[in-house]
């Protein structure tokens, strides 16, 4: 489904991705793990589009597309996601209006119509189980004065509306008390399916506890350190990043 | 180009001028300070940003009565369903009982056409009238008085409410093109009465007309009001307004102003905090395109401690349209423990748009609390892509962050049905882009 392939990136003079090279097939559930620094959330956002960054080597290619050739909303609307790891907020416009511009633009890129508000209540009520929420959100502006567990919890809600292809998220797990992490994590793994794929970028294994990768990748300095199964990710709870990345060994 | 504005000011006195001597010495006066003044000039330092040529270099005489009167169903585009309230509609200037809705009876409360109530208020408005919006302020305040003789004239009795807001609509027509209509309005809460005026500047079809309104507001102690203006002139129209607000102890005002039409606008609002405790409230939003030029001057006075102001005033440009926001606060040195906080947004859509902001705080009090800020922006590129990353493309983007600016002045304002109407008419504008 996703191929990348000697990925170089930076923003400005910086450079962050020194060549990554990493593949991703259907149904399946890569963690990117990493120390601050690593590269990872850039990872992420280069490959949602994210315009402070630049692509200055290697190739993305998405279901035989040339992914870095296609502009952001277009991504999105050939089922590309990206859970932010600081939601934008937007006072002004509620999310059920913003949800349902969203889902309308993927719908009409796909030859389907449009939804009404009353269909698109009908769909979002049922979306809105899966993060534990009733409607009373889809009333509320955009993020605007949304704790921090609420804006993830809404990045999750907007996955189940959008119901990509390929979701990245971007260390939806920072940040949360464990509670919002088991709603978080529940609503992605119910969204999981034989044909859509999951990157999942984070810093803590303890998300991994609630959604078990199928590989596990470690960044370091812009490059791909380790790759391994979900042990992996064990092994570096107990270990700490030093051993792989080559910075001072833990006490 | 006085002397135009003086030949009609002396047919207007010989057919049918006021018998009232009060009246009668107040237009005299009135026309005799603009003989002596004349309008602005890019000199003073009120007008400076402002180009007045389209407006100064012709002569614009009084509008005709309407040849082709509008029906109900003509101006009905231009109402809201406001429980409790009515509507009372001019055209070309004049009060057109036909397409209006009668006011509701209610104890101590009086709504009717100024020019009515000249008649049956004549005392009243000979204390009132010219007291608060004065013909020294500028030669166009002066014009209004000499000839303003409709408009809205509201009067609360003490402790009496409204049941709903009068909403006063200030009709165009195709006649009107080269002429002059100037709206005056009265509003007189008296104290701890509530009261609720919108007024509405509309056009029938587009053309080059001049508007000049005035409208004095007394809110007396601890009265409340609440006062929107509302300005979608024909996009070839000129708009000059002064909205003038006099508070006494206790008093608490709401004023909005959405200006989205006219070729030129300048809206003046003069807040004066005459007592302890009061509190005002001042929100605009304005919208320019094309060559459209819009300027609010707002002025708060805090004359008395204890007061407490809030400003808020947004813009969007787009074309090649220029803004001008000028925010004067003047504190008195009684005015202790004054409270005002203004700011001033404004999003440029266009590399060609252009704003003029100014705040200007005058305080001459030591203990106070006066804060204000001002920006002039382009649209967050991170929200963009934020809405970009869930397949809302740049256009489609635009648009709803755009509108998610305005909104903060479009949520505030009273009444489901004006701010549904104007949530619409926003829409409607973002829809039609940087020309129209």
């Amino acid at each position: 489904m996703l191929q990348v392939n000697n990925l170089h990136a930076q923003a400005g003079e910086k450079k962050i991705l020194n060549g990554i090279t990493l593949t991703v097939n259907r149904g399946e559930v890569h963690a990117v793990m990493g120390p601050n620094g690593s590269g990872k959330s850039t990872l992420a956002q280069v490959l949602a589009g994210h315009p402070a960054y630049e692509v200055t080597e290697g190739t993305v290619t998405y279901d035989g597309q040339d992914l870095l050739d296609m502009e952001p909303e277009d991504r999105a609307r050939a089922g590309v996601f990206l859970a932010f790891q600081y939601p934008v907020e937007i006072p002004g416009i509620t999310n059920g209006y913003f949800l349902r511009a969203a889902l309308n633009e993927l719908r009409k890129a796909r030859g389907e119509d449009e939804l009404d508000p009353i269909d698109f209540m009908e769909l979002a009520e049922n979306r809105l189980k899966l993060v534990d929420w009733g409607p009373d959100i889809l009333g509320r502006m955009v993020n605007a004065g949304f704790s921090g567990g609420e804006k993830k919890r809404n990045e999750i809600l907007q996955m189940a509306i959008l119901e990509p292809r390929l979701a990245i998220l971007d260390e939806t797990d920072s940040g949360l008390d464990i509670d919002a992490l088991r709603v978080v994590a529940a609503g992605v793994n119910q969204l999981r399916r034989p044909d859509n794929a999951t990157i999942l970028v984070t810093h803590y294994q303890r998300l991994l506890n609630y959604i078990v990768p199928d590989v596990v990748h470690v960044l370091a300095a812009g490059r791909i350190v380790k790759s391994g199964g979900k042990e992996l990710a064990l092994e570096l709870e107990a270990k700490g990043y030093d051993w792989l990345t080559g910075g001072p060994r833990a006490a | 180009m006085t002397t135009a504005y003086l030949t009609d000011f002396e047919a207007a006195s010989r057919n049918g001028g006021s018998k009232a001597p009060w009246l009668t010495g107040l237009r005299r006066s009135a026309i005799e300070r603009f003989a002596a003044q004349g309008f602005p000039g890019a000199r003073e330092e009120d007008w400076r940003f402002n180009n007045l040529s389209p407006i100064t270099s012709q002569s614009f005489l009084l509008a005709p009565v309407a040849p082709a009167a509008p029906t109900t169903q003509d101006v009905a585009r231009f109402l809201y369903s406001l429980p409790g309230g009515c509507a009372l509609v001019f055209l070309n200037g004049r009060f057109s009982p036909e397409l209006s809705t009668p006011a509701p009876r209610i104890e101590g409360v009086t709504v009717s056409n100024l020019a009515a109530a000249l008649g049956t208020h004549g005392k009243l408005l000979g204390d009132h009238l010219g007291q608060y919006a004065k013909i020294e302020k500028s030669g166009f305040t002066a014009l209004n008085t000499a000839f303003g003789h409709d408009g809205v004239f509201v009067h609360v009795k003490a402790g009496a409410a409204m049941s709903g807001p009068i909403h006063a609509v200030f009709v165009s027509d195709r006649s009107t093109a080269g002429s002059v209509a100037y709206p005056r309005n009265f509003i007189l809460l008296e104290a701890g009465a509530s009261g609720a005026v919108i007024e509405s500047y509309v056009a029938l079809q587009g053309g080059s007309y001049l508007v000049n309104t005035v409208t004095e507001a007394v809110v007396g102690e601890g009265a409340r009001l609440e006062h929107s203006k509302i300005q979608r002139e024909s996009e070839q129209a000129y708009h000059v307004g002064t909205t003038h607000i006099h508070q006494e102890r206790d008093s608490h005002s709401t004023s909005f102003s959405i200006s989205l039409g006219a070729a030129l606008c300048r809206n003046n609002l003069d807040v004066v905090l005459n007592g302890l405790g009061i509190e005002g409230q001042l929100f605009g939003l304005y919208m320019g395109r094309g060559r459209q030029e819009v300027d609010n001057h707002t002025s708060i006075l805090h004359a008395s401690p204890n007061c407490s102001t809030r400003e808020v005033y947004k813009g969007i440009l787009d074309g090649s349209a220029h803004a001008i926001f000028n925010g004067k606060v003047y504190v008195t040195p009684e005015a202790q423990k004054t409270d005002a906080k203004q700011t001033n947004r404004n999003l440029l859509l266009s590399d060609r748009a252009k704003v003029d902001t100014k705040p200007q705080l005058e305080i001459f009090a030591d203990d106070v609390k006066c804060t204000h800020g001002a920006t002039v922006g382009s649209l967050d590129p991170l929200a963009a892509f934020y809405l970009k990353s869930r397949g809302i493309g740049p256009l489609l983007g635009r648009k709803i962050l755009t509108y998610a600016f305005a909104a903060e002045i479009l949520e505030e304002l009273p009444y489901p049905a004006l701010r549904s109407g104007l949530e619409s008419l926003v829409s409607a504008r973002l829809e039609e882009g940087a020309e129209a």
